[in-house]
């Protein structure tokens, strides 16, 4: 818990984990029984799945999930698939879950290695969309969409969390030769890479052009960087890449530049571990691995009503399972102890002003979350600038009255694009049938 | 996938800077009891009665209201109480106990919890209380005729009243240190300049007011009354005793910060808390009630939304 200061009437300074000179490289966690790994959508039926149970498959295959989509995940261990079901996560996203059960012998897939010599975006595209930080490689060939810039985040998403730093710290060799591999493959000659102050001697080193960011929270946020750094705001509801932006995290470059060199897809992420009393480990786990083994490696005991969490304090989610595995973009593993989780209530917003000051988008949320409270959804994202959110959480964080504002945000925007989902539907079904009469 | 353990499962984010209201409230109050404690030595007993009963009768009035309209008790958060110490830190001394409990029935009940609760007041409750008791009984709530069987070592006349009857050549009867340090008639809580200042300073060092509204406020009173007293000397006071006498203390620190009530952008707070102010200084001036703060705060109070619409672009509005 980081508590308001006495001094209270200046913005909260919630500064970013930047791995300090005395930090270890991070710690390899074996990958022992089973991997877990998650397709974008569910099954529809047995018939429509191109794998199944007790196929052979080895460390860093390409598997393809569907038969009607060139959707794949990539075999992080070798050995046997032994179950593919149905896994309902956040906001009721499905997936298929694919557990393959290792085999001791480890055989490395050469599929890649054989048929991309060459980097090139295109088998970039093919093989390397499963690696550590999950890359949208395919933004990069979009002919409508122009990419001008790419932005190489040195820093990590969320408070406490060290996995992008960690890669420009001990690889910053591997950082470099991304860098260079991504302004071939992809054509764009500007890419920047973001780095705390502390990394400054690393890429010093190895010459690799960088700029430096605050490292108060959130500015490391790719809003934040478009208009910190590149002068470039993104408007409300479009993406980056319709400014033609490309966010990439240094962990997902290195591991580019890894896959080419050895010709085998890497399988590996790194992991902050934050403790109960928020010590941190980093470890290095094959994605896939159940979060479970990572605690117990690493020593943290997890009781009845603790609170495990993926991702960081500000932004993660938390789990009901420690069979949960770790995803591609999984950056970090939290647990809080019970005693530690803060309570949320349903008190009306009191208008203290506070989430207003430390809002870096400038929503006004003292009005946005009285009409998220009452379900107004449309009314906030066309008069209360719902969708400037940069989803950075320290609107929560501030809250005198303790409102889950950020989760009303959350609801709002998925409850908003179902509403516009309908709406086009409904569209669609007067125009069929204005064509009909 | 399911292990037996259960776990708490809840939305980002997962820390808090571990603010309350309940911790913002009582530290208002502790700040502004400070204030009250040189009338309770002062007057004695009749103060602490009043300061009291209308604590405690706020918080029965919520309790009821809130037994009435089948909403969980609010008073732990300790809103009620404060809205009490506030309304009884500007009533004289002498006032009668009966008065003190519709004044807290109004503000509590009028002022606030109709509107739905803490939050949802348009007005500072407080001051709808005292102004709607301003106007029904004028007389009970005369600094001069209410305490007039008191008799203390300073002018036994209320400055701001003073000021308004008989003119600037009044003021030379109050020096600007004893209005400081509380030697003049007025509100338990609002005589005692010193104290309400270094409550307020403490409460903006905290965070738990605003220092724009209480400083704009404050600016507001004293450019004003400059303006006036250029204008025509020998008819308006100058700015000190506009400063330091009536309820302009306890109004820029206390009243006009009032969360729900006063806005929450930079440059309206500035607009609002000077608005108070000029609106404070023209009411004595030219209007006809003694003093303005109450009718001028709760002027400002309802064009607050309004003013609050002056925000920044949110970032990517186009």
């Amino acid at each position: 818990m980081i508590n308001k200061p006495f001094i209270g009437f200046l913005k909260p300074k919630i500064e970013y984990e930047t791995a300090g000179p005395t930090t270890s490289a991070p710690r390899e966690i074996s990958s022992s029984g089973h991997v877990v790994l998650f397709a974008e959508r569910p099954p529809a039926n047995r018939d429509s799945l191109v794998l199944n149970t007790g196929d052979k498959v080895n460390t860093g295959q390409k598997l393809s999930v569907f038969k009607d989509s060139d959707h794949y995940v990539i075999a992080t261990v070798t050995g046997a698939i032994s179950d593919i079901s149905s896994y309902t996560g956040d906001q009721g996203k499905k997936f298929t879950s694919i557990t393959i059960k290792s085999e001791k012998k480890e055989e490395v897939d050469d599929e890649f290695g054989g048929k991309c010599k060459e980097p090139a975006i295109e088998n970039a595209k093919e093989f390397l969309g499963c690696i550590a930080g999950m890359p949208e490689l395919d933004k990069l060939m979009d002919p409508e969409k122009p990419i001008k810039t790419i932005v190489v985040n040195g820093m990590d998403p969320d408070i406490m969390v060290s996995a992008n730093q960690y890669s420009v710290r001990y690889d910053c060799a591997g950082v470099r030769k991304g860098i260079e591999i991504l302004k071939k493959m992809s054509g764009v000659d500007n890419i920047i890479l973001i780095i705390p102050p502390t990394l400054k001697r690393e890429t010093q080193l190895e010459k690799i052009e960088t700029q430096i960011i605050d490292t108060k929270y959130p500015a490391a946020s790719p809003s934040l960087i478009a208009k910190d750094i590149l002068k470039q705001v993104v408007p409300a509801g479009k993406s980056f890449e319709d400014v033609g932006l490309f966010f990439i995290g240094a962990e997902s470059v290195a591991a580019i530049a890894h896959a080419y060199e050895k010709g085998a897809v890497p399988v590996k992420k790194i992991v902050t571990v934050i403790q109960k009393d928020l010590s941190r480990t980093v470890v290095s786990a094959v994605i896939g691995t159940p979060i479970s083994n990572i605690l117990s490696a690493v020593g943290v005991t997890v009781n009845e009503k603790d609170r495990v969490v993926i991702g960081g304090l500000m932004t993660g989610r938390a789990v009901y399972s420690l069979d949960y595995p770790v995803q591609p973009d999984t950056d970090a593993v939290l647990v809080q102890d019970m005693e530690d989780i803060s309570d949320i209530s349903d008190n009306a917003c009191i208008n203290c002003g506070e989430c207003i000051r430390v809002c870096p988008a400038n929503v006004p949320v003292n009005l946005l979350v009285r009409f998220l409270e009452a379900g107004e959804y449309e009314e906030a994202a066309y008069n209360y600038d719902l969708y400037s959110c940069i989803e950075c959480g320290l609107c929560s964080y501030v809250c005198t009255a303790k409102i889950p504002i950020f989760q009303y945000i959350k609801l709002a925007k998925y409850e908003h694009a179902l509403i516009l989902a309908a709406e086009a539907e409904a569209e669609a079904a007067e125009a069929g049938e204005a064509e009909n009469v | 996938m399911f292990n037996q353990k259960k776990f708490i499962v809840s939305h980002a984010p997962f820390i808090h800077n571990g603010s309350s209201i309940t911790d913002k409230t009582y530290n208002i109050m502790i700040a502004a009891f400070i204030a009250v404690l040189p009338s309770i030595c002062l007057y004695g007993a009749a103060a602490l009665k009043v300061v009291a009963i209308s604590v405690s009768t706020a918080i029965i009035w919520e309790v009821l209201l809130n037994k009435a309209t089948k909403r969980p008790y609010s008073v732990g958060n300790g809103n009620a109480a404060l809205i009490g110490l506030l309304f009884a830190m500007l009533l004289p001394a002498g006032v009668p106990l009966w008065l003190v409990v519709i004044g807290t029935f109004i503000a509590v009940v009028i002022g606030k919890e109709i509107f739905g609760g803490m939050g949802a007041n348009p007005f500072n409750p407080a001051l709808i209380g005292y102004a709607i008791l301003m106007v029904s009984w004028p007389d009970l709530l005369d600094f001069d005729e209410v305490l007039v069987n008191y008799k203390f070592d300073f002018v036994m006349l209320s400055p701001i009243a003073a000021l308004k009857h008989f003119g600037p050549d009044s003021v030379a009867l109050f020096p600007a240190c004893d209005l400081l340090v509380g030697k003049q008639i007025g509100g338990i809580g609002s005589t005692c300049g010193i104290l309400i200042i270094l409550g307020g300073v403490y409460l903006i060092i905290r965070g738990f007011i605003r220092w724009e509204i209480s400083v704009s406020f404050l600016a507001g009173v004293a450019i004003t009354a400059v303006l006036f007293n250029l204008s025509d000397q020998a008819q308006y006071g100058g700015p000190v005793i506009h400063l330091l006498s009536g309820y302009t203390l306890i109004g820029a620190f206390y009243l006009a910060t009032d969360d729900s009530s006063s806005p929450v952008n930079f440059i309206p707070m500035l607009i609002y808390g000077a608005g108070c102010g000029i609106m404070t200084v023209l009411i004595r001036n030219i209007g006809s009630y003694v003093d303005g703060v109450v009718l001028a705060i709760i002027l400002m109070n309802l064009a607050s939304p309004l003013i609050d619409k002056i925000r920044p672009k949110a970032m990517g509005k186009v």
